[in-house]
């Protein structure tokens, strides 16, 4: 196949990249308060370590890892802690949270961190240092790095997949992060095969970002066993499981890890992190993100203090312009709708999407003509058709029979459906459903 | 910050191009140049016969549908597609009835657009053939007097019709079947038959639903299908008895089989959604087809071929629905634990 390797099924929704995908990344001004929930990342909320009226300096830890599946959370700017309580989170809901007013005229200077060279330690450390940084992974789902890190007691791995996909529309964070911090990327996995022991690295790259391929095969060192591999530009390539289709032809098992298929995969963003923390010393409390859409006066790509909140990044982009309609963090695929500028943007936010009237899908819904589209758009072949009609008559169970499991909601089915009935959102209710009848049972 | 009022969606925020709307009036548009030449070929009775048509099928979806139904083009098509298949000169009143039968009881009582088993349109016509077998064979030739046409279309409600003043003729396939003599496939191509409506110009058919296969409007896997398993049937028993079976071009232009394939069998309600099934639902309306027409009690068969397949639709698309990601490990041997 000469237009590169791919998965089956998927869609093409228009890439609006060309928006920011030349601009070089420049960093935020400080803001004036962070806020920084405790609940970041994928697994246990972290438990909070300081108290209204101590004063922090940039880089110190906040509030400790609760268990194996956490992540710690640092303060990202100098200044003292006015409050622990709640406040907006992106996923809509409020939840327990740290305030820091920002010193104003604070030089930013992080106390001195003695960083171990990465090379003199042993894996165990390796993973003990990246999880005491709170690196978790960038891509969007943020589960936490050093989770991924450390070699599974049950399955071998042979080969490390880095994901430079970015099949969201709109966003160029891993692109403009691997064309101007090649050398980040080659680091942290030279880090990351050495925790897993594993020889050989494969990096999927979407065939529309031939300078990062290019940045990323200048710097390649040549004493790994790594290829790049240009991918088809199709949604949604940088799901985990349609990028190990895509590269090595293996399918994740419904129910499994891809560990369990000897596959760990690692978002480009988040390696060239684990290349930073052991670089600079300071743990993950910025961030790399796109602010773009028609609805942004001067897009761009951002490093911003992780904890910032949406209206003060927006605001560093010019402000919002007249048609500005609804505002995504994420991707406009997957990406959540925020109610609430006053949240702030977390480790895991890729970028924060401003869309214009004429771009919000706004039609009215007609009745299923069972055209097929979905069943053709699904990338794990579910029928969404029927999974849309056993929704609405909420009978869930009968939808866990139909394998709603593997459904992943990347949204293809909602994208292409022609009566415009929101597939995906009912199939999220019905998952939400699932697990709190699993939860009470 | 100047706030404008936001609107907070569930994801996906971007939508496809494609509405169910423009996908129905597409249809209509397709169907206009069709609706023309029956104009051209049988003159202002062909425009009476399919308004009426079409008026059946609106007034009932208007009253006993959705709210707004009607604007969705679904009803104009199935209005189309009747008039399509009814003989010129037919009363407007038994036209009318089609239509109204068609989408009450074709689509209304399994509860409107989407949910019905059977293509509604040759529901209403399968009803017209049986309530009014004459006047529903009563074949004009193209091309004549529009006045005495005319004059059988306003036969007053459920009067029988006076057809002295018409030159009929009997369809390609009836002249094939009772009396054993076979059309020109120019003839059949350029629509210089007789036949109702839109059964006249394969040609005209074939190009107009090209265009909606090339914007996927249709599944173009369905007509290419059924015309493929009608040819290798019909070349393969020619070769048998060339007198007793007529070549594939015969059987794929004459009578509804282009229409039929094209419009009728391709309408996404009543046919499956997996790809692998419209190639199977195909092949089956092209087998039902070859048998009816050649071995059955009637002259034409593609109506009833395509009303027997709608009703395998459901059980076709369960046994073709596509194995679900993972669902069977193909993890390669030296990778598993």
């Amino acid at each position: 196949m000469f237009a590169g390797l791919t998965f089956r099924h998927g869609v093409h929704p228009p890439e609006h990249k060309e928006l920011t995908a030349g601009i070089p990344i420049r960093r935020m001004p400080f803001p004036e308060e962070i806020v920084l929930p405790l609940s970041q990342h994928a697994g246990k909320p972290a438990r909070p370590l300081v108290a209204p009226g101590d004063r922090v300096e940039r880089g110190d830890l906040l509030a400790a890892f609760d268990g194996w599946i956490s992540s710690p959370v640092h303060a990202s700017a100098a200044g003292t802690v006015t409050a622990v309580d709640l406040a907006p989170h992106p996923d809509g809901s409020f939840s327990p949270a740290i305030h820091i007013a920002v010193e104003r005229w604070s030089a930013q200077t992080p106390r001195e961190r003695l960083v171990p060279e990465w090379e003199d330690l042993s894996p165990e450390e390796i993973v003990e240092a990246v999880r005491h940084a709170g690196v978790v992974g960038l891509g969007g789902a943020a589960f936490p790095t050093h989770v991924k890190l450390a070699r599974p007691p049950d399955a071998e791995i042979d080969v490390v997949i880095l994901n430079g996909c970015e099949c969201e529309p709109y966003l160029t964070t891993d692109h403009r992060t691997m064309v101007e911090y090649p050398d980040r990327v080659w680091s942290g996995l030279r880090i990351m095969m050495r925790c897993l022991g594993v020889a050989r690295a494969l990096v999927g790259i979407e065939r529309n970002k031939p300078d990062a391929i290019a940045a990323l095969e200048e710097r390649r060192p040549r004493d790994l066993d790594v290829s790049i591999l240009p991918l088809t530009v199709k949604y949604p390539q940088g799901a985990e499981k349609m990028l190990i289709k895509a590269v090595l032809g293996r399918e994740v098992p419904v129910g499994k890890l891809p560990l369990h298929c000897g596959v760990v995969v690692q978002n480009v963003a988040s390696v060239a992190t684990i290349a930073e923390v052991f670089e600079t010393g300071l743990p993950l409390i910025e961030r790399i993100m796109t602010v773009t859409g028609k609805g942004v006066r001067s897009p761009g790509n951002l490093i911003v203090p992780v904890g910032t909140r949406i209206r003060d990044v927006l605001d560093a982009c010019g402000g919002l312009t007249e048609g500005a309609r609804e505002i995504v963090l994420g991707g406009p695929m997957m990406g959540a709708a925020q109610p609430n500028l006053d949240a702030p943007v977390l480790k895991g936010t890729t970028g924060i999407v401003a869309l214009t009237a004429d771009e919000v899908r706004r039609r009215a819904s007609h009745p299923c003509i069972r055209c097929g589209s979905c069943l053709d758009a699904c990338p794990v072949f579910l029928d969404p058709q029927l999974l849309g009609r056993l929704a609405k008559a909420q009978r869930w169970d009968e939808m866990d029979g139909q394998h709603l499991g593997v459904c992943m909601l990347c949204g293809c089915c909602s994208y292409v459906c022609p009566s415009n009935i929101p597939l995906s959102q009912m199939f999220g209710m019905a998952k939400k459903a699932l697990r709190s009848q699993r939860s009470t049972a | 910050m100047n706030l404008p009022r936001l609107i907070v969606s569930a994801s996906p925020h971007l939508g496809g191009p494609v509405s169910t709307p423009t996908i129905m009036w597409n249809v209509v548009g397709s169907l206009l140049p069709i609706v023309a030449a029956s104009v051209w070929f049988f003159g202002p009775s062909a425009l009476a016969v399919l308004a009426a048509a079409t008026a059946g099928a609106l007034v009932p979806e208007r009253l006993f549908g959705r709210r707004g139904a009607p604007g969705d083009g679904s009803a104009v098509i199935t209005g189309l597609l009747l008039g399509l298949t009814l003989p010129p000169g037919l009363p407007l009143w038994m036209a009318f009835l089609g239509g109204a039968f068609g989408i009450v009881f074709g689509k209304l009582v399994f509860g409107g657009l989407g949910q019905n088993v059977f293509n509604p349109a040759l529901l209403g016509r399968a009803f017209l053939q049986a309530a009014f077998p004459v006047a529903l064979t009563t074949w004009p030739v193209p091309g004549q007097d529009a006045a005495a046409l005319l004059s059988t279309n306003l036969t007053a409600p459920l009067m029988s019709v006076d057809l002295a003043d018409t030159i009929t003729s009997a369809t390609p396939l009836g002249l094939m079947k009772f009396e054993g003599t076979l059309t020109d496939v120019p003839a059949l191509l350029f629509g210089t038959t007789g036949g109702c409506l839109g059964e006249t110009s394969a040609l005209l058919i074939l190009i107009c639903g090209g265009y909606l296969a090339l914007r996927r409007f249709l599944d173009w896997r369905i007509p290419v299908s059924i015309f493929a398993t009608v040819a290798v049937l019909a070349t393969a028993l020619h070769l048998v008895d060339g007198e007793r079976y007529p070549g594939a071009l015969f059987m794929l232009f004459s009578g509804g089989l282009v229409l039929g394939a094209m419009y009728m069998a391709t309408d996404m309600v009543t046919s499956p959604s997996t790809r692998r099934g419209a190639w199977i639902f195909g092949a089956g309306i092209g087998v039902l087809v070859v048998v009816i027409r050649l071995w059955g009690g009637l002259a034409e068969g593609v109506m009833y071929a395509i009303l027997l397949m709608n009703a395998l639709v459901p059980f076709i698309d369960r046994i073709t629905r596509p194995r679900v990601f993972g669902t069977v490990p193909t993890v390669p041997a030296e990778a598993r634990p």
